[in-house]
């Protein structure tokens, strides 16, 4: 269903039809998600109303394989909303949401979902407290979660190799055998992005992951997100805009506003988009 | 970069945290290794083990060796307490797997328990054979209506074996279908519990009715033999006595098997962030549905092995406070440790023998007490209050 990615009334300017900017063809396909016509993720002309208000209005969107794609927009424009919907927690009113070209994601439930390869970081940070950092990453990990392989498996020398690199990666390895809920906050959203790394995730989303967090730990957040880039495909929402122009680069930045996609483009050309400044500077 | 160097300084982790880990070793560092493989038990906790379990074996064999008066007797009416106990605490270890670990907290518990007692119990009354009062095939109650047949349930029940798979498979599979309705409508917290309140209050009801064939309110009662052996017997008494402690040993490691694989992490998981996990790719449904039913199964073994120590099943043990006695027994031990539900039921029952026989009316209130004082003071049950002193002693040391 190529055709689908085209953008419906009241989106933004799209530079091209089909695939994102940056997105590299069919380089990721793993069995089970068909992305050949480049994209991970489309969706089109969702709406979601909760009581006759309209946290999504006809959103239509497209992520490419491997691209980071930033999106931003004033609080109420329907991020957290577009989120749910991908992961399943909410169902769409209306419109569809498509995992690559063939897995329809209104017909999953939400483990079906992660099963997929969609990973989701949540805005606050929800380790399980009470289980160590390694316990953590070990539930988290790609693996056969049914009830029978769960009771008799026992981590091979491979699986714990993975989750110590995991652990070198998000810079956690010192704190292996704490307690996830005695970490710093900003600890706890890269244990959660590497709790969504052990799912080896094709879609990786990231609901503010810097928020509440000091400088430090956002330069830290920034390089992490670097090394991630181009192995997975990412949503970045965030708030802070000297976050978002670090990280986005010359890729591209998505602009919601009422639920609704309102600009699209480099971090540059969306800051000067007039429709733009005006929301994000009052009317 | 200055918070996460702080912690690893001050944090409890600190000590395992220096011991360094080569970053891309090929095999697992020492210390990952060590949290991934960990032993069913710690060599002082497997010592502990085997000595209670032999303590508690030896009981019966005073019994049986020293006639009465000699300072190492122990009275029957002791070793009969404590098997009742043991039978309590099994149950205890299975409430506890269920509310400690999976956070799914149940108010009918006695149900599965009083059911494995009836099951068994229907192969003690035809054990009785043509020693009833009336001398006939059929248990008194069964006379005293006037049926001249047993109703088609009973059938087979005169073979222990099938009685033996009754007992697993009657709490078992109430617990599936139920289990499986309740989780898939995602039923949590309080509004499940109450819902297995009433299902064993409804259970309670049906059961005092004559025509359900159970002897109505007054349940099975009078057994004279079990497996051909004189059932009074000390002998057979102590044989039951030592099912029932084999029985809490290997459930109690079993328990902990269950507990201390990734099955039981997701458990916790579960109790502590069940949408959490589905995020994450597992299905909480078949989990809760595997632990809860294990737990009914065990808690029917623990009314099986009851009854014939006791000598009488009635529906009494579905009432309320029955149940909730259980769950006082898990608070009072220490929730989420399985060792502490078996100290727990031990104690508070053990309590409950001197209270009744000295202020018998007054044990609710004792009870009720009990659970007000420990939840206030105790959070974690006797067993955390055992482990902050010896963590403090550690310390001073």
């Amino acid at each position: 269903m190529p055709d689908k990615t085209r953008h419906g009334p009241g989106a933004g300017p799209q530079p091209e039809a089909g695939a994102g900017g940056t997105a590299a063809y069919g380089r990721v396909s793993p069995a089970g998600v068909d992305t050949a016509h480049g994209a991970i993720l489309y969706l089109e002309d969702v709406t979601v109303s909760f009581d006759g208000f309209k946290a999504l209005n006809r959103l239509s969107l497209d992520i490419g394989v491997g691209e980071l794609r930033c999106i931003i927009g004033p609080n109420g424009a329907g991020k957290t909303t577009m989120m749910d919907v991908i992961t399943g927690k909410t169902r769409p009113t209306s419109g569809t949401a498509f995992f690559g070209q063939n897995i329809d994601l209104a017909q999953l439930s939400e483990s079906q979902i992660a099963h997929a390869g969609i990973g989701r970081k949540f805005q606050r940070p929800t380790v399980f407290e009470r289980h160590t950092v390694f316990e953590n990453l070990e539930l988290a990990m790609r693996a056969d979660k049914r009830v029978r392989p769960t009771l008799l498996g026992r981590l091979t020398d491979e699986q714990i190799g993975r989750i110590g690199h995991t652990l070198d990666l998000v810079r956690l390895t010192a704190h292996a055998g704490r307690e996830a809920g005695l970490l710093s906050h900003g600890q706890k959203q890269w244990l959660e992005i590497g709790m969504l790394l052990m799912q080896e995730p094709l879609l990786l989303l990231l609901d503010e992951p810097v928020a509440g967090m000091t400088d430090a730990e956002t330069e830290r957040t920034g390089e992490l997100l670097d090394e991630l880039r181009g192995r997975h495909s990412l949503v970045v929402v965030e708030h802070d805009m000297d976050f978002v122009t670090r990280v986005a680069g010359g890729g591209k930045v998505t602009v919601l506003h009422e639920g609704s996609v309102l600009a699209e483009g480099t971090m540059s050309e969306v800051q000067s988009d007039p429709k733009v400044i005006e929301v994000y500077l009052g009317r | 970069m200055s918070a996460p160097a702080t912690h690893a300084l001050t944090g409890q982790g600190a000590a395992r945290a220096q011991t360094g880990l080569p970053a891309g070793a090929q095999a697992p560092a020492p210390a990952l290794a060590a949290l991934a493989r960990r032993p069913l038990f710690p060599p002082a906790a497997w010592a502990g083990l085997l000595a209670a379990t032999a303590a508690l074996a030896l009981l019966p064999l005073l019994n049986l060796a020293f006639a009465p008066g000699h300072p190492l007797h122990v009275s029957a009416y002791a070793v009969a307490l404590l098997g009742k106990f043991m039978c309590y605490a099994l149950a205890a270890l299975a409430l506890d797997l269920v509310w400690g670990y999976a956070g799914i907290l149940s108010l009918g518990h006695g149900l599965f328990f009083a059911l494995g007692g009836y099951a068994h119990g229907m192969y003690l009354m035809r054990a009785i054979g043509r020693d009833g009062v009336y001398g006939s095939d059929l248990p008194d109650f069964m006379v005293f209506l006037d049926w001249k047949a047993y109703p088609w349930y009973w059938s087979f029940t005169d073979h222990f074996w099938y009685a033996m798979l009754l007992v697993v498979a009657v709490p078992g599979a109430l617990a599936f279908v139920f289990g499986y309705f309740a989780f898939r409508s995602r039923i949590k917290g309080v509004y499940f519990s109450i819902i297995t309140q009433a299902l064993t209050f409804a259970a309670m009801l049906l059961f005092f009715r004559n025509d359900t064939g159970f002897g109505g309110n007054n349940g099975f009662t009078d057994f004279k033999r079990i497996l051909g052996f004189d059932i009074t017997a000390p002998g057979t008494r102590a044989a039951l006595y030592w099912a029932t402690l084999a029985a809490l040993a290997g459930f109690l490691v079993l328990a902990r098997a269950v507990t201390q694989s990734k099955l039981g992490r997701v458990l916790t998981a579960i109790r502590d962030s069940e949408s959490r996990l589905r995020f994450i790719g597992y299905e909480p449904l078949g989990f809760k549905l595997f632990v809860w039913t294990l737990s009914a199964v065990m808690c029917g073994i623990a009314g099986a092995l009851y009854v014939p120590q006791v000598g009488i099943i009635n529906p009494g043990e579905m009432s309320t406070e029955t149940s909730i006695e259980m769950v006082i027994w898990v608070a009072t031990g220490g929730r989420g440790t399985l060792v502490g539900p078996i100290v727990g039921a031990g104690a508070v029952n053990g309590l409950k023998t001197w209270f009744t026989s000295v202020f018998p009316e007054f044990w609710l209130y004792a009870l009720g007490l009990i659970f007000v004082l420990s939840t206030l003071f105790l959070p974690q049950g006797l067993v955390g209050l055992a482990r902050r002193l010896a963590a403090r002693r550690g310390k001073e040391a």
